[in-house]
């Protein structure tokens, strides 16, 4: 099993970083000697002749340890499988977690740690935008990497940090086009809790409602996060008779607000809704009966179906279940050990300086992603496919559209 | 924005005076339980959202076991789930206030800390035994889905049931309080322990079931709750402040009170949220809560106790 992932993903890769890997997987226990450690390692980092030494921060305590399970096992799962296939320039990668307990000043300092004492080649880890921004300036002191899964608000590009979820206008722009087009909407209602992702989305959407699909929006609604009470903003949803609700939602609120809007009869059959909060994680609280017939635009679904996802999914529900499910964020975190990878093998060295150099030449590529073929691009941000999935009554979503490629941009001109 | 007939409106209008009905039967149910612990005994019960998550959790184990072993039965089990929420619950009180409470009556401050305490334990077990993830029992299928007496107002269905459940556990509060012999020990404890003490009341018993049956009240409030919103490690914790302003703005010893403050903040909430943002109804109504509060600092009920 290891042989064959292995072979499969060098034989996808691309072919400068396939023939200098291939020469080290034909020599496969020589390899480690072809990258002596003074060499790879010109900084000091944790990296001995046999092993190199990673960290992985999430939120296992605390309210965030709802999302951020399923992004710690993806990264697992990704640095088991690469320590199968024989590991990184020769090297096994060993793990130290740490847990941010949901509380960015504890990110920030759990951060400092891994960088200052324990000296890691990597870190893979936050969820929300909130947590990154804390340990943002200690990976620009230290100059550490962090390899960020979430989907999140753009207006950032550091040195030290590649996104591997979409920045908001690969996933709202596309989404907003789709249901523009196939349901010939002309009227958004905006829905979304009250903090910076949700506002900063909806700006962008409403400004591309507006100047560019030529359509109107009638409501624009924050509900304050941790929120359960829904019913009047249903009422005013009815009010204004809108097209399309357009929601982003998250938390405990998001749970309250498709159970309510289900019992007050507004379903998939008198409504087109868009949410760019749900993924199978949500399903399992939210109950997919009360979301059957709405859609998600994100870039990964389960049910994709293609061979890299298939293993996958499989590979995943072997390590942590049969009943795990995998949503956009856990497999965007899956991605962050491999780009990893990528960039380490075609830098020949462990050095972050040289990292970043690689990541920023836009060669940078991933044929094995469970998403399909994913690009680094020079800011930072992957180029991705986004998707549009109808959920269903069983938790999973049927995917009824996906777009190209589309060329991440973090700092959309016009939509600020 | 579309256009309107008469009857849309109408319409409308009658849903959203649903809307506010419906939040004060929640608003209502979620404060019994702390209404009763803080009021009779003035204990600060920091954990009363984490007993309400004991409960849903205890609606969810039943709804897999039932799904598991008696699927027939899907569309009783949840009849059952909440009677047995009240038991889990009430039980956790009655322990709680054996091993940690009863030691901390002449401290009330620290109550509050200990049970904070307890609520982060509990948060932490939850997270533990039912994993990080939120989770939903599946409802029967009368729970679901709306009513619609005429063709365009849908009434929803769990409103309806968590009112009609919010009456029915009111009510019983009131009759064990005010119509039954244990009531009567309670109010006479309340008023004056160590009197009660004199004439033959167990004080320490009536304290124990007290608290018990506030923790068991929020586990009903729990089991109830799982048809409108989340289940999950930190959902108990949502509840709280509301739960704590319904309290203290009814005035902490009137059951009265309490009732009145729900159905104010519940309709004063859901009337604004309809006209304006909800962060800002949000606002406007704990504004009005704290000048009211400034000058009856009482509640707007308070009991009337020769201090």
């Amino acid at each position: 099993m290891s042989y064959f992932s292995r072979r499969k993903f060098l034989g996808k890769t691309g072919a400068l970083l396939s023939a200098m890997v291939a020469a080290g997987f034909i020599t496969s226990t020589a390899m480690a000697a072809d990258y002596p450690t003074a060499e790879v390692n010109t900084t000091g980092l944790a990296v001995t002749d046999d092993t190199v030494t990673v960290g992985i921060l999430h939120s296992l305590t605390g309210t965030m340890a709802i999302s951020e399970t399923g992004a710690q096992e993806a990264e697992k799962l990704a640095i088991k499988q690469i320590n199968e296939s024989g590991g990184i320039l020769g090297r096994q990668i060993k793990i130290i977690q740490e847990d941010g307990a949901s509380d960015w000043p504890t990110f920030a300092e759990k951060s400092r740690k891994l960088l200052r004492n324990d000296k890691v080649a990597a870190v893979f880890g936050c969820w929300t935008s909130a947590s990154r921004k804390a340990v943002l300036p200690i990976f620009e002191q230290e100059n550490g990497i962090l390899y960020y899964p979430t989907f999140y608000e753009g207006l950032e590009q550091s040195k030290n940090v590649i996104y591997t979820g979409q920045e908001a206008t690969q996933q709202i722009l596309a989404g907003l086009d789709w249901v523009a087009e196939e349901k010939g909407a002309k009227t958004y209602f905006l829905i979304g809790s009250d903090y910076i992702w949700p506002r900063t989305s909806m700006k962008i959407a409403r400004i591309h409602i507006e100047k560019v699909l030529g359509g109107q929006v009638v409501g624009e609604e924050y509900k304050p996060l941790g929120d359960t009470q829904f019913g009047s903003i249903i009422n005013r949803i009815r009010l204004r008779k809108p097209d399309v609700i357009f929601a982003a939602v998250v938390g405990g609120s998001n749970v309250a607000w498709f159970k309510q809007l289900n019992a007050a009869g507004i379903t998939s059959k008198n409504q087109t809704l868009l949410t760019l909060s749900v993924t199978e994680d949500e399903v399992l609280g939210i109950g997919g009966e009360n979301l059957e017939g709405f859609y998600s635009v994100m870039k990964y679904f389960q049910s994709l179906d293609n061979p890299n996802n298939v293993e996958f999914v499989k590979a995943f529900k072997e390590m942590h279940g049969a009943d795990s499910v995998i949503g956009d964020v856990t497999q965007a975190a899956y991605l962050g050990p491999w780009l990893w990878k990528a960039a380490v093998e075609k830098a020949g060295s462990f050095d972050i300086d040289k990292i970043v150099e690689v990541s920023r030449t836009g060669e940078i590529e991933l044929d094995t992603a469970p998403e399909g073929y994913v690009k680094l691009h020079p800011n930072h941000h992957l180029w991705s496919k986004t998707r549009i999935g109808q959920w269903n009554r069983d938790g999973q979503a049927t995917v009824v559209f996906e777009s190209d490629l589309i060329e991440p941009n973090p700092f959309p001109e016009g939509y600020q | 924005m579309g256009d309107f007939s008469l009857q849309e409106l109408t319409s409308i209008l009658a849903m959203q005076g649903f809307v506010g009905i419906s939040l004060f039967s929640v608003l209502l149910l979620m404060a019994l339980g702390l209404a009763i612990i803080f009021g009779q005994m003035g204990v600060i019960n920091m954990a009363h959202g984490e007993f309400m998550a004991m409960g849903a959790y205890t609606t969810y184990l039943l709804s897999v076991m039932t799904q598991t072993y008696f699927p027939e039965l899907m569309n009783y089990y949840f009849l059952i789930a909440i009677v047995a929420s009240f038991i889990v619950a009430g039980s956790f009180g009655y322990l709680t206030e054996y091993v940690l409470i009863r030691h901390l009556y002449k401290r009330p401050l620290d109550t509050l800390l200990a049970t904070w305490g307890l609520s982060l334990i509990m948060q932490q077990s939850f997270r533990s035994f039912f994993g990080a993830r939120e989770v939903s029992p599946t409802l029967p299928d009368w729970l679901m889905g709306s009513w619609m007496p005429t063709d365009s107002i849908f009434i929803p269905i769990n409103g309806m049931f968590v009112l009609g459940l919010t009456g029915f556990v009111t009510l019983g509060v009131f009759l064990l309080m005010y119509r039954s012999a244990w009531g009567l020990n309670v109010r006479a404890t309340t008023q004056n322990r160590v009197m009660s003490g004199a004439v033959g009341i167990n004080t320490k018993r009536v304290d124990r079931l007290t608290f018990a049956l506030g923790c068991g009240i929020a586990g009903i409030a729990g089991a109830a709750f799982t048809t409108i919103a989340s289940t999950g490690p930190t959902s108990g914790s949502l509840y709280i402040v509301d739960t704590f302003m319904v309290v203290v703005f009814g005035g902490a010893a009137s059951l009265f009170g309490t009732i009145a403050s729900a159905f104010t903040i519940a309709q004063a909430q859901s009337i604004l949220e309809f006209f304006i943002s909800s962060s800002m109804a949000k606002v406007l109504t704990l504004l009005t809560l704290i000048i009211i509060l400034m000058i009856r600092p009482e509640g707007l009920f308070s009991s009337k106790v020769r201090k």
